[in-house]
């Protein structure tokens, strides 16, 4: 086996236990509680005999790690069992909704990610000046408000003061192309304001790093031109640290969509969640949490790899 | 005993430089006093304003600002600025107690996990390690699940989301220090672990850890407004600066006072403690192993 090839498995392997981790810290977290879900089932006027029957059925008056494997095994199968409220599969009511987050995070993602790349490498050639003073000024003020403000001045300026769009978003709408349009602007808007601010920062920070180092004065002083200096000298190197910042990033773009996807009402996973908290639903938050968390260590996963490859050092064997 | 005299010259050197409270500079010093004033707002507004202030219906719903009620009204007619300021001990006060424990336990942790090494520290970092890999604002929505959103379940949800992010900083700060010849010597010299991790380490990742806090505020002060925006902060009739903005989000039609008012205040506070971070003596250091 390729040392590369051992290298990226293991970084997997690292990732599976991570997310095996966290599950168990999500199982903890949401089991062990004085009142359990059959209580939160019947109410207040159960009586303990219909109590204990139905803990039965749960499986809740089995010993905790067998309840903790009972639950993991549902979560791998696809078949983490049914809403609390609904009664419907929590598969059933992830399914309807996921497409509509993954599509919001695409369309984020893809105007996002190349934009902030763009920004910060502007800003990391020109640090010093006007440019990188006003980009770095505007993303610390971006960072230091919450999303819902962001998100609130877009509706205030966009909906109430121009009337150029509606303030609440319907999935509905997608159909054609100027209504997908609509519902899109404001959510991705909003979005790609806390996720470029992020991104653009930790781009700067990296292809600085490379653009002060000596080999970057020394090609330079040999008269590499300026645009290839940055691309083909200094870029292939951060390339690394640029992959985990984007990466790191996608932990914004998360709580940015749970913000966001409410405050719009935007029928995706986000929403589903937190009206699922709100109800203390916990079959559907368990796991709407993990798909989060497996989804956000993917991605850290993907950069590491691209770190990885983009790594000359780590290419070849030794 | 470790202020020696080289220590003492860099410091008044660099007061020389800075002009400003505590050598902060001019944006530094403004940043504390915007903080000095929202603290003395938290603890003093309650027994500052008057009960009437609170009445529903005192005045038009959302009227606009007007003279003695210079933010206008609420979505019950309350006085909208009564509101802002009287919400500033659940934001302020809250995010504060929540940080400074985040701080403190993630430090100790650090500490601890520095000067023992071996099993200690693999199974403390280890654990820190899948915290930190759960998003902070997931985080916040499993623990409001179970356990609910009582202020003091806030506090203590928000501090152990962030003690990992502590604990990474200042175990990464506290390893280099424990690895230098005069905690090596205190070491051969019989001292307890106890005297190691607060005589000899503590006192030399102290400023970092004092930046470290800062923005540990800073992400917390935004997480309880985000938590309290969706409904899942802290509850009425008690009221955050999110929870204002949640309340109030109607009056977006009628010109957003009501809104934009306890927007800007989370805004001004968190933007206060950046600039004071900024001009901390520790933040390179911090930045330095992050």
């Amino acid at each position: 086996m390729s040392p590369l090839l051992r290298l990226i498995l293991q970084r997997l392997g690292l990732a599976l236990i991570s997310l095996l981790l966290v599950s168990v810290v999500v199982f903890l977290i949401t089991a062990v509680l004085p009142g359990d879900a059959a209580q939160e089932l019947l109410g207040q006027d159960a009586t303990p005999e219909t109590l204990a029957a139905l803990r039965t059925q749960m499986g809740l008056d089995q010993p905790l790690p067998l309840r903790y494997l009972h639950w993991l095994g549902g979560l791998v199968t696809g078949n983490p069992g049914r809403s609390l409220v609904s009664d419907a599969p929590v598969m059933e009511l992830i399914g309807n909704r996921l497409p509509n987050s993954l599509l919001l995070a695409a369309v984020t993602a893809v105007i996002a990610v190349p934009l902030a790349l763009l920004l910060g490498t502007l800003a990391a050639v020109f640090r010093g000046g006007w440019l990188d003073r006003l980009l770095n000024n505007g993303a610390v003020v971006l960072v230091s408000v919450p999303e819902f403000l962001i998100a609130t001045l877009a509706v205030l300026l966009l909906s109430v003061k121009l009337g150029w769009l509606p303030a609440l978003s319907y999935a509905s709408d997608i159909d054609s192309l100027s209504g997908a349009a609509r519902v899109f602007v404001m959510p991705v808007l909003t979005l790609c304001c806390v996720v470029v601010a992020q991104m653009m920062r930790m781009t700067r920070a990296a292809l600085a790093d490379q653009l002060d180092a000596p080999y970057i004065e020394m090609a330079r002083l040999k008269g590499v031109p300026p645009l290839r200096l940055v691309l083909r000298e200094a870029m292939p190197n951060a390339i690394g640290p640029i992959a985990n910042a984007v990466a790191l990033s996608t932990s914004y773009l998360l709580g940015g969509v749970i913000i966001v996807e409410t405050i719009f009402h935007y029928p995706g996973v986000a929403k589903l969640m937190v009206d699922g908290v709100s109800q203390r639903d916990m079959p559907l938050v368990q796991t709407c949490t993990m798909i989060f968390c497996a989804g956000y260590l993917l991605l850290v996963l993907i950069a590491d790899v691209i770190g990885i490859l983009a790594n000359p050092r780590l290419r070849h064997a030794r | 005993m470790n202020a020696s005299v080289p220590a003492r010259s860099a410091s008044a050197a660099s007061a020389r430089r800075r002009s400003g409270v505590f050598g902060l500079g001019v944006p530094g010093t403004l940043g504390l006093l915007v903080i000095l004033a929202w603290l003395l707002v938290a603890l003093a507004a309650p027994s500052w304003i008057s009960a009437g202030a609170q009445d529903i219906g005192g005045l038009p719903v959302f009227a606009p600002a007007q003279i003695g009620h210079w933010l206008g009204a609420d979505y019950l007619g309350r006085d909208m600025l009564a509101r802002v300021l009287l919400g500033a001990r659940y934001t302020v006060v809250v995010a504060l107690v929540a940080a400074v424990g985040a701080s403190a336990v993630g430090t100790g942790f650090a500490l601890l996990a520095a000067v023992s090494g071996g099993w200690l520290d693999t199974v403390l970092s280890r654990g820190m390690d899948t915290l930190i890999s759960i998003p902070s604002k997931l985080f916040a929505l499993i623990m409001v699940a179970a356990f609910g959103t009582s202020v003091p379940l806030l506090v203590t949800t928000a501090a152990v989301i962030y003690v990992p992010g502590a604990y990474r900083i200042a175990r990464a700060l506290a390893v280099n220090v424990a690895a230098l010849d005069y905690v090596v010597v205190a070491r051969t010299r019989g001292e307890s672990r106890w005297y190691l991790m607060l005589h000899e380490v503590l006192p030399n990742i102290a400023a970092p850890m004092l930046v470290d806090l800062g923005l540990r505020f800073v992400y917390v002060v935004l997480l309880l407004a985000s938590l309290s925006f969706l409904g899942l902060g802290v509850q009425p009739p008690a009221a955050d600066w999110g929870t204002l903005v949640r309340e109030n989000l109607g009056a977006l039609w009628e010109g957003g006072l009501a809104v934009v008012a306890p927007a800007l205040a989370i805004a001004t506070l968190t933007m206060a403690v950046n600039l004071v971070v900024d001009a901390l003596p520790g933040r390179d250091a911090r930045k330095a192993v992050r």
